[in-house]
């Protein structure tokens, strides 16, 4: 039940996106159409729960044995990197059709905040194994629904009438807005 | 000279981190319920910009260009550790309320952008002086953000209680930070609207 309330924690009331502000650089970047939305979030979802369970390994067998705690930045982000290339690699390989769908979104997911900011909570909440992927799988999901959220609510932009020093970005930022409005009525469920 | 000053003011107006470029919006959403949390995180953004651009553009012919990425994030984690580290012996207080996002500078995408599209292509003191001008540039952005939100949400700037009747709770909460920003940007796109409107 624990996991349960833990996944959906991360799901929701505490979304990645809209309440922690994590990934916001691939929510603004990747939101303007619903495809490459879901396309960009599965990809976040599946190297999320990855890095969250390599960078456990790491703290646990590496860092904490050694007292190497300063390390921890440093050592997370270079997994982090060489993981995606890794995930890039073997998607070529073995599935040419998911690696083209994903193919643009997978370097970019290095430099999403979501994926080092889990993995360094994960740390701070002393989560055990399994906890840290539930938890991952969560943000990561959690991340997936406020994206094709706001993709969806894009797409029809298109067709509003809006005041010109508001087009693109900003009208985007103001209805993020709304949607993290509409999230923190989550707040009270655990 | 002109061209040391043109390059920090760029950072200023021109290709500000925030409101023009749209980079680095993580920490510019997270940290800025306050005036002076916004002040703190720009400033210790700004620190390692300028000192991770003046190294790798120090080094900028020793790195083979096949490696550059992991060796310019591997300069930038020294320096976002060595902040964090400081931060978290002299000023306790800011250190626990900016947490997470001080280690976090180091996916800050104007870090790494700097050093990839300025510093590997141009001298250690044109690199100081971009750095410093994006750094200051994100800085005043966040504190503006965190005074119009402080104001809004508690009633105070720079924790100085101003008489302001009534308070919007909500500016304080996560939502008040995407709708602020989206308003400020929505501001700084008129202002150079009209800047251009003049120009021609």
């Amino acid at each position: 039940m624990s996991l349960f309330l833990l996944f959906l924690s991360a799901l929701l009331v505490n979304n990645f996106v809209l309440v922690r502000f994590l990934g916001i650089c691939p929510f603004m970047g990747v939101s303007k159409e619903v495809d490459s939305a879901i396309g960009m979030g599965m990809a976040t979802t599946f190297v999320m729960v990855v890095a969250s369970a390599a960078t456990w390994l790491i703290e646990r067998f590496i860092l904490e044995p050694f007292g190497l705690p300063f390390l921890q930045t440093m050592s997370f982000i270079l997994v982090i990197a060489s993981l995606v290339q890794l995930v890039e690699m073997f998607l070529h390989k073995t599935s040419p059709a998911l690696y083209k769908a994903m193919g643009i979104f997978l370097p970019l997911i290095t430099t999403n905040c979501a994926i080092l900011g889990l993995a360094i909570m994960s740390v701070q909440n002393a989560y055990t194994f399994i906890q840290a992927v539930v938890f991952a799988l969560g943000g990561g999901l959690g991340f997936t629904l406020a994206l094709v959220l706001l993709a969806g609510i894009r797409e029809e932009l298109r067709f509003a009438d809006i005041p010109e020093p508001l087009l693109g970005a900003p009208i985007a930022f103001i209805c993020a807005g709304l949607l993290s409005l509409a999230f923190s009525g989550f707040a009270g469920l655990i | 000279m002109a061209r040391m000053v043109k390059n920090f003011v760029n950072g200023l107006w021109n290709e500000n981190p925030t409101f023009r470029l749209m980079i680095g919006l993580c920490p510019t959403l997270a940290v800025t319920t306050s005036a002076v949390n916004g002040l703190g995180m720009g400033l210790a953004t700004a620190f390692v910009i300028a000192c991770s651009s003046a190294l790798i553009s120090l080094l900028r012919k020793v790195i083979p260009d096949k490696v550059r990425i992991p060796a310019y994030i591997i300069v930038i984690a020294t320096f976002v550790t060595i902040v964090d580290l400081f931060m978290n012996a002299y000023m306790p207080d800011l250190h626990q309320v900016l947490g997470l996002f001080i280690p976090l500078i180091v996916v800050n995408c104007i870090v790494l952008g700097r050093a990839e599209a300025f510093a590997s292509k141009n001298s250690v003191i044109a690199s100081i002086f971009d750095g410093l001008g994006m750094g200051l540039g994100f800085t005043w952005a966040l504190t503006v953000l965190g005074a119009v939100r402080e104001l809004l949400g508690a009633g105070s700037i720079f924790n100085v209680k101003l008489p302001v009747g009534a308070t919007i709770g909500i500016m304080s909460l996560p939502p008040g930070a995407f709708i602020t920003l989206g308003i400020l940007m929505g501001l700084v796109n008129m202002i150079s609207a009209r800047q251009k409107k003049r120009a021609s």
